[in-house]
């Protein structure tokens, strides 16, 4: 891994069935910095973002996350098939067991990797400020007995996870909602309190999954400030898929451009959008154009 | 509305409507008598019943066209609708009524009967049950068709320990909660990756080997014709007449006049300590990172596992915990009834269970006690309908689903107050 990347991909492929979603993807992700992936529909960012996220297991390839001072290989926590050198070594054997049995998505968050969804996946039927503290599970006091007997140690983790969520909330601007069911939140809300759950399981990078869809203007800048506030404040790492050419060139300082599962330009938002491939990608173009 | 006077016509079509219906449910059966090869018509019966019955839709008609009636109503649909989160400095206005229960719960024995004290003991059973099944099925959303498979495994510990190990009530009591506990987790270890339906299918399966091999494996459970399970003891003390081998039983230590009902009287007293402890855990629970987690999984598993929770874990501690409660009711169960058979876990059971907790409200304490009490204390005193019973729980079931799906008490969630802000 080169120097100050949080995030390698190496040759990440990607197969459903027959079908091809991704194809020796290559990429890396510098940390403190934003970085966009763009690319018309059905390009694979969002498969790209579950590969990367652990919610599917990649056919090929690598990927390699260094946050929280380690270095995490998605791929083997999320448990991968046998193969014949574990056999042979019994302490990857081992590893390969413990990674099947207990590994899994869960995983990749605690190395240090939140997202958000698409559609948005709240706890609708918790109020607002429970769906944060779920998100802080790992940071309180989760034994049984002292929960149960509500020992000194547990009121004040359950005191200081409370404040957190206060915190982020301030920060999203939803303190007012904080005892409403996250359900009965708007649109708009709802995106932003997406965001402060994922911060709030502490992460170093951030994956938004088209963070402004469906926002109007006014919350799309508002989302764009809450973006560099994460990058500047809270040193944060933020990767997003989004459609809205207007937010990706304000924030974004690194641009991916995804287009049919391969990466076919990347770099500062100046050079894309003069790319003619980009432009080609999503406009479209004549054969000979392109040669 | 645009009228404030009463609208009379609708009231009045409607009467008129049901009076048809009553006349041509109610005419033929009523109103003509078979006498021998003839009959005669008895229209004045049939004049009674029809009469009733319009009297009766034309001032439940007229009720709810009334301000009052349309207030009543909207509540009934709309009050079950949803969940509500208290306002922080929220306390209960039927705060009064806990102590009280409290008391008519230690009062009661005193004047009860025999017959009353086991109708009881086996609705607090129930209610022990419910609040297990709650949490498996309320709190953390796996439907469990099974669940009387860890009550029988409370039950039959109580049963074969005794008969192979000498094991007595209270040593069983802890064992039992672990044993099921135990049986849940291996059951659930490699089931609980699956959701819904498929959960469904797999407990439910379970439930049924469970109690196959009960009936079955004739040496070592006594099969269909069951095992005799020993009396409780208090501190070693025995609550019949006459101690065995020598011993002296508990009313002669205490220099207290003889009473038949000391066994359930006990069973009564630790049954109530359990349920209130039980209670209690499930309380503090709901508060803790665990119950969240539950809840929170029941909402949304991708979610949660986007959060850094391991999914299979927190399913699994929702399967113990819910299996351990049974494990313990099954012990109370089989003492209380002295003697245990693989009748009493069929599926019909799981199913009552599952009734307490849809009827009560998935994942609200108060209306699983308040269920578990109605579907069993409510069919001892309609002795007369008990073949009713089963058809009597499925209308119940429709009308709950209409009016009520979350069940009888509206769920709430605790609000927290505001914390001093350090905003960025």
């Amino acid at each position: 891994m080169s120097d100050g990347e949080i995030l390698r991909v190496e040759r990440l492929s990607m197969r459903f069935g027959g079908i091809r979603a991704l194809h020796d993807v290559s990429l890396g992700v510098k940390c403190h910095s934003i970085t966009a992936l763009i690319g018309p529909n059905g390009a694979g960012k969002t498969t790209l973002f579950n590969c990367l996220t652990g919610f599917y297991r990649a056919s090929g390839g690598r990927i390699l996350f260094e946050a929280r001072g380690r270095s995490t290989d998605v791929l083997q926590v999320l448990g991968g098939p046998f193969r014949a050198g574990d056999f042979l070594s019994p302490r990857r054997f081992a590893s390969r067991l413990w990674y099947k049995l207990f590994g899994g998505t869960h995983l990749v968050n605690r190395a240090g990797l939140a997202r958000t969804f698409q559609n948005i996946r709240l706890f609708r039927e918790m109020s607002v400020l429970e769906n944060l503290l779920v998100a802080q599970h790992l940071w309180v006091e989760r034994g049984l007995l002292a929960g149960i007997l509500n020992t000194r140690g547990f009121r004040r983790a359950e005191e200081q996870a409370l404040e957190h969520a206060f915190y982020w909330l301030e920060a999203v601007d939803l303190v007012d909602c904080a005892n409403r069911l996250a359900g009965e939140l708007s649109y708009g809300q709802q995106r932003r309190l997406e965001i402060a759950r994922a911060m709030c399981t502490r992460p170093q990078l951030l994956c938004l999954d088209e963070p402004a869809a469906g926002l109007n203007p006014a919350e799309t800048a508002a989302l764009s400030r809450i973006i560099r506030t994460l990058r500047d404040a809270h040193e944060v790492t933020v990767l997003l898929i989004e459609h809205d050419m207007g937010l990706v060139m304000g924030i974004s300082d690194h641009i991916l451009v995804l287009d049919h599962g391969e990466l076919i330009a990347e770099g500062p938002p100046a050079a894309i959008r003069h790319d003619p491939k980009v432009i080609a990608a999503y406009l479209g173009a004549d054969e000979e154009e392109l040669a | 509305m645009a009228e404030p006077s009463l609208d009379i016509r609708q009231p009045l079509l409607d009467s008129l409507l049901a009076g048809l219906i009553a006349l041509v449910v109610f005419g033929p059966i009523v109103g003509v008598v078979l006498d021998g090869y003839s009959f005669h018509l008895e229209s004045s019966r049939v004049a009674w019943i029809v009469g009733a019955v319009m009297l009766g839709r034309f001032l439940l008609s007229l009720f709810l066209h009334s301000a009052g009636g349309r207030g009543w109503l909207q509540r009934l649909e709309g009050g079950g609708a949803g969940v509500q989160v208290l306002p922080p400095e929220h306390r209960s206005h039927l705060r009064w009524l806990l102590p009280l229960v409290l008391l008519a719960a230690v009062v009661f024995p005193f004047f009860a009967g025999k017959y009353l004290l086991t109708v009881v003991i086996l609705g607090l059973i129930y209610v022990l049950l419910g609040l297990g099944l709650n949490i498996v099925v309320g709190l953390a959303g796996l439907l469990d068709l099974g669940y009387v498979a860890f009550y029988a495994i409370g039950a039959y510990g109580l049963a074969l320990g005794y008969e192979y190990l000498g094991l007595g009530f209270w040593s069983v009591l802890p064992l039992a909660a672990l044993m099921a506990a135990l049986a849940g987790a291996l059951l659930g270890f490699p089931v609980l990756r699956m959701h819904g339906d498929y959960l469904a299918i797999v407990t439910l399966g379970f439930g049924e080997i469970i109690r196959l091999v009960l009936n079955n494996w004739l040496s070592f459970t006594g099969g269909p014709n069951g095992m005799s399970v020993p009396a409780p003891t208090f501190l070693g003390l025995e609550f019949g007449r006459r101690a065995r081998d020598g011993g002296v039983p508990f009313h002669e230590f205490f220099g207290i006049a003889y009473n038949p009902n000391l066994k359930f009287l006990f069973i009564y007293v630790v049954l109530l300590l359990t349920v209130l402890l039980v209670l209690y855990v499930k309380g503090r629970l709901v508060r803790m990172p665990i119950g969240r987690a539950w809840e929170a999984l029941r909402e949304d598993e991708i979610a949660c596992r986007a959060m850094g929770l391991n999914h299979v874990l927190v399913k699994l501690s929702a399967f113990m915990l819910g299996a351990s409660t049974a494990g313990l009711a099954g012990v109370f169960f089989a003492s209380y009834q002295g003697f245990v058979n693989p009748t009493s876990f069929t599926f019909f059971e799981s199913a009552l269970i599952l009734a307490i907790v849809v009827l009560g409200g998935m994942g609200s304490t108060l209306g699983v006690v308040l269920a578990a009490f109605m579907l069993t204390v409510a069919p001892e005193l309609l002795r007369s309908f008990a073949d009713y019973r089963v058809l009597l729980f499925g209308m119940l079931m429709v009308l709950m689903m209409i009016w009520r799906p979350r069940g009888l008490i509206r769920i709430s969630r605790r609000g927290f107050a505001r914390r001093p802000g350090v905003a960025p």
